[in-house]
Formats: structure tokens, sequence, C-alpha cells
């Protein structure tokens, strides 16, 4: 079959500073491709050149065919005419890919008659088809609503139907699903596949999840610094790969399966500046095969392999260390728990009132964030919150870290009750509960230096000359003790996370509360913050309590986990018995919802797809809040047993030796 | 990653600790680095040696009269000139740059600082201080300054009552600042950073001056520099109309009433005057800029 997209030696450079160097392929109908690269790659801006979507100041080099016709240098009006048309994008973020102010059917039908000679009716028609195809419920109720109207998963829906609108030739798809749920995530492929049988089209799924790109793609393109360094089909890049960088992403990527328990091997240093590339192979610095001839010049694509290209000079000594192929997994022996409780919450609520009116506000609602949650975390131990958003964990964390009585139940902090904490107790917490957030950009005050930052909670609790146990801090965290003088704008993502990281450690606390600590970082950095944290806890004896929504993630840290749904437990209990055998129904979809990076149990594998939104937290369902998304309330249970999900709110029961589920008909189920 | 770096790291801390790179250090370090801050430094510090060692150099006072020289051209003996009156115009411009100089400053830097303060904690704490703070604001706001200053003039009178003078100007300067500052407190207060000095258990007042205050640093430099000059040219309006500094004092503001009447035909009663102005509004700028990019991490390079 002939490609429907040919890009060949694309080259794109911002003034003198090259963002793309070289980059070729080929997509046929009804081919996914999938371009995988960590920040500053350079795929997206590939993906934006091939729509000629570059700002005025970028120089385009190379060639761009589709069906043969030359795009790069044609003028505006041609490419206007195949936009949309032909070619066809769905952007990452579904919020600014539509215009607020108008409705979404409206804006459906303008795409479809930007390009066909149709009637504003048969339009509207079309538009409310699409808006069916792409499972919206209600479709011409729908239509009328505003973008703001509709969840995130919803607007991704929205935006795939304008996308496939004209029937295109080729979907490009940039990071899709990163801005959303992991159930939403599933729901959304799902959508995609849909779509794509419908139109036949080629897709282009740039992402920088393999789990994602394992299930979904035909054939992928590993960039690196701006360049293509591995082409190949999905299974000759994950069973086979012949460069190290695909090795080494292949291997930092935490796992939800049981595989995913052998310690992760993070790429050593950061991607280059694109300003400041190295003389040879741009991986070399990182390459833990690196020798001297790699300096030399920068490696060519070697065939090596029946459409397998890779770009090492030693592609044949790779050794590939992918799935599969590592030596057995070892089982974590299940420790006993500590004797000393850390933290213990019961009964936790918390409720916002949701106001009206602009001078006299009045409560028109409530939206119960947080209803009744309780666990409680031992000396030595972590503990993963995990849940969607909405789900009330990051509400539960600042409650916690507020130190202040909640509503109702109650918080017990390394001993001491919230509700009857005084001034100076409360300081002592302070100082023996710290905190590493998000985003390490915004953690840190960006006017301040490392050291200041770091002597800050020494200086607060009283530490006069805090200038050696800085130096301490850095080494222990692995960065250069000549670091300090500097501000937190000249590190990468990485390296402020562990600032971050030695700010919490400072005190040497006993609690560390960890807000999504990598979720910001690029998988070739997370490995080695992730095993920071391991390593720490180990040696300092901290209890982490986990706030996270990347499951994979959680289980690579978390010695016991607690799922929350809509502001309260619905699972708990030991890590590897609830990955292994969840009894909950919401923690087996969220578990098979989550793609893994190995392409043939990805294919084989049975998910559980939730239909539907997170209800809103204003307004929960009476009796179980999980029964309206419920497969099993939907299609195993009697009407019988169903009344019983309807009345009575289940409450955590203790089902196995340490494992809990808030659900009336629970059962053990493998999903991973 | 390797933890058994720690050790090392206490080995290494046995020994001589380097200084600690504390942010007053870095922000000095880059200012005198800077080549625009180390002109405006110098010539700040300059006009100030001028404004307060000049007089010692010259025969004539401020309040001496020459009369055998009215209106005579720069000369070896008056070395400004003189004006109708006879006195000597170099007296009396050091004299007026002493008064100015002290007034301009101070009155811009305690303005700003009370824009700062004000704002920042009406920002940060929101709630009744900040009812109370913005409501003084903008009752100060809709008052109308030049009358009230002008009615308080007398008691600026007598010596050594110029500090009430300048406490007067900075009150009136403050406000639109502060409203500003405060909007920006008000952001600035979710930022991930606040929170977390704030669970580390770092008291609110300190937060306050450690963290928004100097995050909001490239605007209230700006905002100082901006009120040295109208500082100075209220002062000069306020002593145009005859309040403010009296005689027989003078300042830049009463030279430059008085020389402008006679410029055309005796330049030298107002351009050295003039020239002396807009050389320290100058300095003022290059050191307000030159301070902004030491405070501003992101504008090296």
């Amino acid at each position: 079959m002939t490609p429907v997209l040919e890009v060949s030696d694309l080259t794109v450079a911002f003034g003198d500073v090259p963002a793309v160097r070289g980059v070729s392929y080929a997509v046929r109908p009804g081919e996914v491709l999938g371009i995988v690269g960590e920040s500053g790659s350079g795929k997206s801006v590939t993906s934006a050149a091939v729509m000629g979507l570059l700002p005025p100041g970028a120089r385009v080099t190379g060639s761009v065919r589709l069906h043969g016709k030359e795009l790069i240098g044609a003028p505006e009006r041609e490419l206007t005419a195949f936009r949309g048309k032909a070619i066809s994008m769905v952007f990452q973020d579904p919020l600014s890919a539509l215009t607020p102010v108008y409705r979404v059917g409206d804006q459906i039908a303008e795409a479809v008659r930007v390009h066909q000679r149709v009637s504003k009716e048969t339009a509207l028609v079309k538009a409310i088809e699409l808006l069916e195809l792409v499972g919206i419920p209600r479709p011409a109720e729908r239509a009328l609503a505003f973008p703001h109207e509709f969840s995130g998963g919803m607007r991704q829906r929205v935006v795939i139907a304008m996308a496939i609108a004209n029937d295109p030739d080729v979907i490009i798809c940039d990071e899709p699903t990163t801005a959303l749920d992991v159930t939403i995530q599933a729901q959304v492929l799902e959508v995609l596949k849909k779509a794509q049988r419908k139109t036949g089209a080629a897709i282009i799924m740039i992402t920088h999840d393999l789990g994602v790109v394992a299930g979904f793609a035909d054939r992928v393109l590993v960039m690196y610094a701006g360049r293509p360094v591995e082409v190949g089909d999905v299974e000759d890049i994950y069973y086979r790969p012949r460069m190290p960088y695909t090795v080494g992403l292949l291997n930092s990527i935490p796992r939800v399966d049981r595989d995913g328990r052998r310690p992760l091997v993070p790429i050593e240093g950061n991607p280059p500046a694109p300003d400041a590339l190295p003389p040879g192979c741009p991986f070399a610095p990182r390459c833990p095969m690196k020798i001297d001839a790699c300096d030399e010049r920068e490696p060519p694509l070697f065939e090596v392999g029946a459409g397998h290209r890779a770009a090492c000079i030693r592609w044949d000594e790779v050794h590939p260390h992918g799935p599969g192929r590592h030596e057995a997994a070892r089982p974590r022996e299940p420790r006993a728990r500590g004797e000393r409780t850390v933290l213990e919450v019961h009964g936790l609520v918390k409720d916002y009132p949701l106001l009206k009116g602009a001078v006299f506000k009045r409560r028109v609602g409530t939206v119960h964030a947080v209803a009744g949650v309780g666990f409680d975390l031992r000396q030595g131990e972590t503990l993963g919150l995990v849940g969607e958003s909405g789900s009330g964990k990051t509400t539960t964390l600042t409650q916690i870290l507020e130190l202040a009585p909640p509503q109702a139940g109650s918080i017990v902090v390394l001993g001491h009750d919230t509700c009857r904490l005084g001034r100076r107790e409360r300081a002592g917490i302070r100082r023996d509960m710290q905190v590493v957030f998000q985003d390490p950009m915004a953690s840190l005050d960006p006017r301040m230096t490392v050291h200041d930052i770091l002597a800050e909670p020494l200086r607060t609790h009283g530490r006069s000359r805090p200038g050696r146990r800085v130096a301490e801090l850095l080494t222990l965290v692995g960065l250069d003790v000549s670091h300090a003088a500097r501000y937190p704008q000249d590190f990468s993502g990485g390296q402020r996370q562990r600032i971050g990281i030695a700010r919490a450690l400072a005190l040497e606390p006993r609690l560390l509360v960890l807000d999504e600590p990598v979720s910001a970082l690029d998988v070739s950095i997370q490995a080695g913050v992730i095993n920071l944290l391991d390593a720490l806890k180990a040696r300092l004896g901290l209890s982490y309590l986990l706030v996270a929504h990347d499951l994979a993630v959680v289980r690579h840290i978390a010695d016991r986990i607690a799922v929350m749904y809509l502001g309260r437990i619905a699972e708990i209990g030991q890590v590897d018995a609830i990955y292994d055998a969840p009894m909950h129904p919401y923690t087996q979809a969220l578990l098979s919802a989550i793609p893994l990076p190995d392409p043939r149990r990805e294919r084989s594998r049975r998910r559980i797809l939730l239909e539907g939104d997170l209800p809103s937290p204003a307004n929960p369902p009476t009796g179980c809040r999980f029964r309206t998304r419920c497969p099993k309330f939907r299609a195993e249970l009697t009407d019988e047993e169903r009344s019983l999900c309807v009345d009575v709110e289940p409450e955590v029961r203790l089902l196995g030796e340490d494992q809990g589920a808030a659900c009336h008909y629970a059962e053990r189920r493998e999903v991973v | 990653m390797t933890l058994s770096e720690e050790e090392l790291a206490e080995e290494l801390s046995d020994g001589v600790m380097p200084k600690a790179p504390s942010r007053a250090r870095v922000v000095a370090g880059r200012f005198f680095r800077s080549r625009q801050g180390q002109v405006g430094f110098a010539v700040l510090a300059l006009m100030f040696l001028l404004a307060f060692v000049g007089p010692l150099f010259n025969r004539w006072t401020y309040t001496d009269k020459d009369f055998t020289a009215f209106l005579q051209p720069p000369s070896s003996s008056h070395w400004f000139g003189t004006l109708q009156t006879g006195a000597d115009v170099y007296a009396l411009t050091l004299r007026g740059m002493q008064k100015s100089l002290v007034v301009g400053l101070l009155a811009a830097l305690v303005s700003t600082a009370l824009a700062a303060v004000v704002g920042a904690f009406a920002g940060y704490f929101r709630g009744w201080t900040d009812r109370v703070l913005s409501w003084v604001t903008n009752l100060l706001l809709v008052l109308p300054a030049f009358l009230i200053l002008a009615i308080m003039s007398p008691l600026f009178g007598g010596a050594g009552r110029w500090p009430l003078f300048v406490i007067m100007l900075a009150l009136f300067l403050w406000m639109v600042t502060s409203k500003i500052v405060r909007g920006m407190a008000i952001s600035l207060r979710e930022r991930e950073f606040i929170q977390a000095a704030r669970y580390m258990g770092v008291p609110p007042a300190r937060i306050v001056f450690r963290h928004v205050i100097p995050n909001l640093s490239s605007l209230l430099i700006v905002d100082a520099t901006l009120n040295v000059s109208a500082a100075i040219l209220t002062e000069t309006s306020l002593s145009y109309f005859g309040f403010g500094i009296q005689p027989p004092d003078v300042s830049f503001g009463t030279l430059i009433a008085d020389g402008s009447k006679t410029a055309t035909y005796a330049p030298w009663t107002f351009w050295f005057v003039a020239g002396l102005l807009v050389v320290t509004v100058l300095a003022v700028n290059l050191v307000g800029d030159a301070l902004r990019d030491a405070f501003d991490p992101a504008a090296r390079r």
C-alpha cells in the first residue's frame, strides 16, 4: 500500500537552535504510528511542522508529502484546504481546544461546513451523528451545551468528533489522554480506535506513555534530541530494542504488573539542551554502553532488522532487558506492620459550601469532598492514597497538613489529636511531618537560592548555622554541594524535585507526605526520584503518605494502598494483595485501565471499561457511591441484590489478611 | 542516589565550609558585578559626597550675599555664578541638593515600603486585616493630598522638622502601588512554595517578608525609582507654591522655580540645578534597574 503521509528529512530550527533534526517516517492508511519521546525531544514540533502550524520564526526544510503532494512551502490557501480535511489534529488539552463561547454542536458543524458544501441543518445533523459515534449520551441534547458543561473526557470525545468530521486520511493525536484520568483514558482510547475503524485513517500518536503506545500503535518511532533514534514494529521496539535509549526508557518505567517489582533503572543525567548538543551521538553522555567512537560523529539509522532501524553504532551488542526477559520477580516479603502508629485518620469529613451570588452569597449546595475516610499509617510504612481527580485524596491530604480540627472525625498525627493541639505542639508536629509537592517548579521559591531554601526549615526551627546541614542534604539527594548558590530555575525538573525532597528531609522528620512526587517528571528522570525515595525510606526509617494517581508508581513505592472514590475509601490493604486480586469493582476497573508497556499482554488483556464520568460530589448517589458506574451492579447482580447497593452505603470490611473493601458483593478477581 | 556519599559529605563539612551563599550575599554580588549597578551607585555616591562635602570647599554659605556681584556668570570666586540677590549659586545648589536627595530618596523608600507591607499583609491574610487595610488605603486615596500637604506645611517650617515632611510626602504616594501589591499577593499566597513554608511551620508574618515581598521585588523596585522622582517633583511643586521648604532654606524645587524666571538671560541660575536633578534621577534609575536584575534570577545572561 502506498503511504498516505510521507515525511522525509524534516528539520525545524528556531533561530540558530535546531528543534527537529532530520525526521523521516511514512504512514499507510489504517496504520497507527506511535511517536515516543521525552519533553523537548521535538515530537510535538514535528507534528506542528507537518500541519504547517509553526510560528513564522521557524525555519523548516525537508519534505512532507500527503498523497504525493508536497506540503512544505505550499501556499497558505492550499494548506488551509487540507487542514482539518485530509489531516486533522487532536490536542492534549481538550479545554483549550474548544471555543468556550460556542455550543459544541455548532463547533462541530462549523468544522463540517468549512470543508463541505452543506446547509447548516445538514451539518448539525452530521454533528449529532458524530457525537453519538464518539459515545456522548443523548447527543441531540448535548449538542446544545457549551464546552464548560462537559467533563474533560467528554470534551476530548468532542475534539475527536471534530477531528473525524471530514473523514480525514491522517489524524495526528498530540498526547490526547495525558490530561485525563486512567479510566477516562481507557474510554477515550476506545473511542479513538472506533473512530479509526470508521474512517480508515492513519493515526500518528504522539505520547510519552509507553503503555498507551504498546496497546495502540503498529509502528513506533522513538525520538531523542530532535532526531529519531529507533524505528520499528511495536514488538521489535518492546522486545528487541537496539538502541540503549529505548532500553533505558523501558527499564525506567514502573509497571503495575508483577514484573514491575524489579528495581527501576534510571537513565543518568538529563537530555541535552538543543543549543548545546554533544559532538557525537546525543545520547552518549547518558549511555551506559558509551565507547570513544560514540563521540566522533552522530550515528545514522542502521538497518537492524526488517523495517527496524536504530541509531547506535553498537546496536548488535545492545541487550534488551525488555519485558519478560529479566530475572524472576522478587516478591516483597510481606513484612509485619510496625508497632507505632504515626498517623491515624478516623471518619474524616470535609464539606465545601457551594455559594451563589455576587454581593450576598447564599448557600445553594454542599460539595462532599471527603465523606468519612479512615486509615492508619505505621512507622516505616508507605501508604499510597490513590484515586482519580475528584476522589477527595488531595482534600484529605490538606486536612492532615493543616493540622486543624476536622469538621468531623479525627486526625491523630504522631500521637497528637489535632482537636487538642496547642501552639507549641503544632510547631513540634510541623517539625516531624514534612511535605514534598507535585510541581517542583512551583514549590520552590524562585527568588531564593538553594541554600536559603534548604536553610529555611532549619532556621524556622531554631538552627542558626545551617551551612553544614545544607551541604549534607544536597549530598544526600545526589546533588553537588556547589549547587547551593544557584537558583531553582537553573536546575532540571528532576533535580528540582530532589531539592524539594532535601528540604523536606532537613529536619529529620518521621512522616513525609508526598503529593504526586513524580507526576510532573519525565519517565527517565522519574525512576531516579522513585529510587531515591525508596532508598531514603530504608535509610532514615521514614513513613510516607503518598498521594498519586499513577498506580504503577504507587505499586513501586507503597507497602499499603488505599483506593478512594468520591470522597470514600473503596478498598484498602497490602499492595500486592490488592494489585494481584482486587476485590472492589472500582479497583478492578482502575487496575485494568492502566496500559502495560508490553504489547502482547496489553493486547490480550480484557479491559473493564467504566461508563460515564465521576458523579458530582455535590450530589453523590444514594447507597453505594460507585453503583452508577459499577459494572457488577449493571451486569451481574439481580434486582434483589441491587436494592442493597441502592439503599445501604457499604463500609470497609476486612476481607483478607490485610485487605478490606467497601462493597457488599466484593470478590477477588485478577485483572492486571 | 549514592547514599554512601553522605559520609563523604560529613568528612567534607568538617573542613572549611564555603561562605553560606544566602540571598543577600548573592544579590549584592550580582548588583555590584553589573555595569549599571556600578555606575549608578558610583554616581549616586558622588552626588551625596558633593552635596555634603562640597560646601566645605566654598567660601560662601547659602545664606551669604555678595553685594559686589549681582547676577554674575560663573567665575573663579563664584563657581556657578550668582543670583540677582548676590547669593552664590554653587552654595545654594548644594544646599538644595542636600534637602532634595534626602527627602526624595527617603520619601520614595518609605512610601514603597509602606505599599509593600500594607498590600502584602492585606493580600496574604485576607479577612479582617484586608478589610481594615483596604479601608485605610481607599480613604487616603480619596483625600486631596496636595491640599492637606499645603494646610500642614507650616508644621514643616522649623529646623529639624524635615522628617515630618518626608513622612507626609510618603503618606500620599503609596496607595496605588499597595493595591497592585495586594492583588499580586492574593495570587501568590496560593502558590505551592508559600504552602510549603506554611506547612513547614514558618510564622505568617515571616512568610510575608521572606516569600511574598521578595517575589514582588521587581514591581517594588520600579515603583521606588519612580517614586524618587515623584517625591522630588512633589516637593518641588509644593515649594513652588510656597509650602514645603521655606526660605531662607532652599531645595531643588525652590531653586528651579526661581531659576526658571531668569533662565533665558542668566542660564547659570537654572541649568546647574536642572542638570544635577536629571543626573540624580538617572542614577537612581540605574541603581533601580541593576537592583531589579540582581533580585531576579531569570534576568541573568
